[in-house]
């Protein structure tokens, strides 16, 4: 018996090793995908967090016939490079809107160049010149330098001139795709995840439209661009770069995706619904829209969101139908030129003035806030879905 | 329902159709979109202008979305980092695209960086050719065999014991051909063991007429079109060289530093009097077709043709352009202005 025994305990023993062993590497796993996205977090906030932040430099301002002439010469020439371009040049137009102002000398906060501010903040290859980095400690000790909150960033859109550049017409771009991408991927993908569940007879052709819908799920998005690209611009002359054409390309895009979640949504709907219901005498459609789709409806949304999140990201196939492009100004309709999110993010990070560094991480911080509430509310359905049957 | 929805956006598109651009669109060079989208930025914000839509699609793409027609879905004007090829023009003619003008805005230095700590590399263009070239001249310099060089002093033994990488552009950039034309193929084409296989079979050789094939062993890593990864690599990868445009150069100068090319470092100066040999004009071309029906356009050209961007001070010139003589800014100024029409004899110049 000893023997037999104490064999048995060695082999339980080495059982109980293999499956601490295990856990640990599953724990392991965890921890080493934290740490990677607590490093991209750190790296992207602190490098984000000072894009909130823009200087500004108090000097005098001369309105008056020379400066409507040269906006140059609305500040006097010693401050010439410390004043931000994008402010100067709107200064002829303030007299023109307003005459009054002509041939008054007006102190004024205005804004910074952009080496200015990141001298300010002690970035790294600022690029300030040494005498005006003179000038500005002289100015900051005199109070006429600050670092004020970056209101711009939320009320301004893109711009060459880091000082200038927001994020609210690619952020008013993002929403009108988004809603264009829901508008018509939402309904056509549930109609046909309720046609393929509830209808649909079970032969050849329904296998392959199957098995084809989750291909299309998984291959590369920037294939949609090139489908786009060809159906909506070339052959029926949807505008390039126009908000339609990124909503219908990106609708494309998730339409899979909702098919996938809706199906399984309907599948989760237990027959037995449906056979009380017909057994009350009711048709087809009233099953599906009195009974099945409304208990259905939690995890479909869940389904549509993660979709639309998913799209809200996407770059890709957007490069393809020319919304990677220099475009400022939020778009008036949907024919216009627009740009959305990431597509910001990604000219930015590609721009040479370092300024831009921190207005890239900045512009993620944003996205990321948003793509997190979407989830969130995905979440939320998710768990008013989880009903007991 | 999905009827509804088709033939909503049926109806959608056709009310679209008849829309006319109120907008003017540029695409092109992506060496040249900086300074266009400054123009557009300054066009849009001072005027009563809508601000142009300025796309990057590389010098390639934009000439054949521009040549496409002349209808307007089609860019009004694309920006160029090197001149219209004689092919492209025939495309263009094909499409009906019959009046062009090309306009020069200045130049654009081809930098060779490394890391600010690395010790100083002085090269010859020869010297990179060997570097970067898949097949190089053997030891006697009588036939062409596979690039064997890993290090720089395997090369010339003056230079130093140092590993050879370069990161760079990728071939669908203008960046790119810029590079293979002034360095790899300004030097093959007077080369005789190139030039020498070229002559005896011009068909089947014809690669050898001007050799500007770049090895694909590993040591030119292609980068993608971001030039500020380039950057970072250089910092974290001392042996490297990185190949990007001058503005890169100039505005990263905290942490990289140039690679002299016979002694001279790239700086406006030097490109302005040519003796810095890696550089090149920006064109941007103009569809005549287009100028009557989009508003803003004489604008934007008589504004980017301006000394307030283009010259030796201008706003373009700030953000990393190096700037033409003032003789030239002058000439491309009334060529701008008066449409002078591209002429095929121009291209072959």
């Amino acid at each position: 018996m000893t023997t037999e025994n104490f064999q048995a305990d060695a082999r339980k023993r080495k059982r109980d090793r293999a499956d601490k062993r295990f856990k640990f590497y599953g724990f392991a796993a965890i921890v080493f995908a934290l740490a990677f996205l607590v490093f991209f977090f750190i790296d992207i906030i602190s490098k984000g967090l000072p894009a909130f932040q823009q200087a500004e430099i108090q000097v005098e301002v001369h309105y008056n016939a020379a400066t409507m002439k040269n906006y140059n010469k609305a500040v006097d020439k010693k401050y010439k490079r410390l004043v931000s371009k994008t402010w100067l040049r709107l200064v002829p137009n303030q007299m023109r809107d307003k005459p009054e102002l002509i041939g008054e000398d007006r102190l004024e906060w205005v804004l910074a160049e952009n080496r200015v501010d990141q001298f300010l903040k002690g970035h790294e290859g600022h690029r300030l010149k040494s005498k005006h980095q003179k000038l500005v400690k002289q100015m900051l000790d005199e109070g006429k330098v600050r670092l004020v909150f970056n209101t711009g960033f939320f009320s301004k859109g893109d711009s060459k001139l880091p000082e200038n550049a927001g994020i609210l017409a690619s952020a008013i771009g993002s929403v009108l795709v988004l809603l264009l991408t829901m508008l018509f991927a939402v309904p056509i993908g549930v109609m046909t995840a309720i046609y393929l569940e509830e209808f649909a007879p079970d032969n050849r052709l329904t296998q392959i439209i199957e098995v084809n819908i989750n291909n299309l799920a998984a291959i590369p998005s920037i294939l949609y661009g090139l489908l786009g690209l060809a159906i909506f611009i070339n052959f029926m002359g949807v505008p390039r770069s126009s908000a339609l054409v990124g909503g219908l390309t990106l609708a494309l895009m998730t339409l899979p995706v909702i098919i996938i979640a809706a199906r399984a949504a309907l599948r989760a709907v237990p027959d037995s619904i449906r056979e009380a219901a017909y057994g009350l005498g009711a048709s087809n459609l009233q099953v599906v829209w009195h009974h099945v789709l409304p208990l259905a409806m939690p995890g479909i949304l869940t389904g549509s969101i993660i979709g639309l999140a998913q799209a809200m990201g996407e770059t890709a196939p957007l490069l393809i139908v020319g919304m990677m492009a220099y475009i400022p100004e939020a778009p008036g309709s949907i024919f216009e030129a627009t740009t959305v999110l990431p597509a910001q993010i990604y000219t930015w990070s590609s721009e040479s003035l370092r300024a831009f560094e921190e207005r890239t991480a900045a512009g993620i911080m944003v996205l990321l806030a948003v793509l997190l509430s979407l989830n969130a509310i995905a979440v939320k359905f998710r768990n008013r879905s989880e009903n007991t049957w | 329902m999905k009827k509804i929805i088709l033939s909503a956006v049926a109806l959608l598109v056709a009310a679209n159709v008849a829309q006319a651009s109120e907008q003017i669109h540029i695409v092109g060079s992506s060496t040249v979109y900086p300074f266009s989208s400054y123009v557009a930025e300054e066009l849009g914000a001072t005027t009563k202008f809508k601000t142009p839509v300025v796309e990057s699609t590389g010098s390639g793409g934009g000439m054949k979305l521009f040549c496409a027609g002349n209808g307007m879905d089609t860019p009004d004007i694309t920006n160029a980092s090197r001149r219209m090829k004689a092919k492209e023009y025939k495309k263009c003619q094909e499409n009906g695209v019959k009046y062009i003008t090309e306009v020069v805005v200045g130049y654009d230095g081809i930098a060779l960086a490394q890391s600010k700590d690395t010790a100083p590399l002085n090269l010859t263009r020869k010297q990179i050719l060997l570097a970067v070239a898949a097949e190089v001249p053997n030891k006697e310099g009588t036939a062409l065999i596979a690039n064997p060089y890993h290090f720089w002093n395997e090369i010339d033994a003056s230079l130093p014991h140092r590993k050879i990488t370069f990161y760079g552009p990728p071939t669908s950039s203008g960046t790119r051909d810029a590079f293979e034309d002034l360095t790899m193929k300004a030097v093959a084409k007077k080369m005789d063991v190139y030039t020498k296989l070229y002559k005896a079979d011009k068909k089947a050789n014809k690669k050898y007429k001007k050799y500007h094939e770049v090895r694909q062993d590993g040591v030119y890593v292609p980068s993608g079109e971001n030039d500020n990864l380039i950057v970072q690599k250089l910092t974290k990868d001392a042996d490297a060289l990185g190949i990007f445009g001058y503005s890169y150069l100039a505005e990263n100068s905290d942490r990289i530093a140039a690679a002299t090319v016979k002694g001279i470092a790239p700086s406006p100066e030097a490109v302005q009097d040519g003796s810095y040999k890696l550089s090149r004009s920006l064109y941007f071309y103009i569809k005549k077709s287009h100028m009557d029906k989009v508003p803003g356009m004489k604008e934007y050209i008589k504004l980017f043709t301006s000394e307030q961007m283009i010259g030796d001070d201008g706003a373009c010139t700030d953000i990393g352009l190096i700037a033409l003589p003032e003789e030239m800014r002058a000439k491309y100024r009334t060529q701008a202005a008066s449409l002078t029409n591209l002429k095929p004899e121009d291209l072959k110049k």
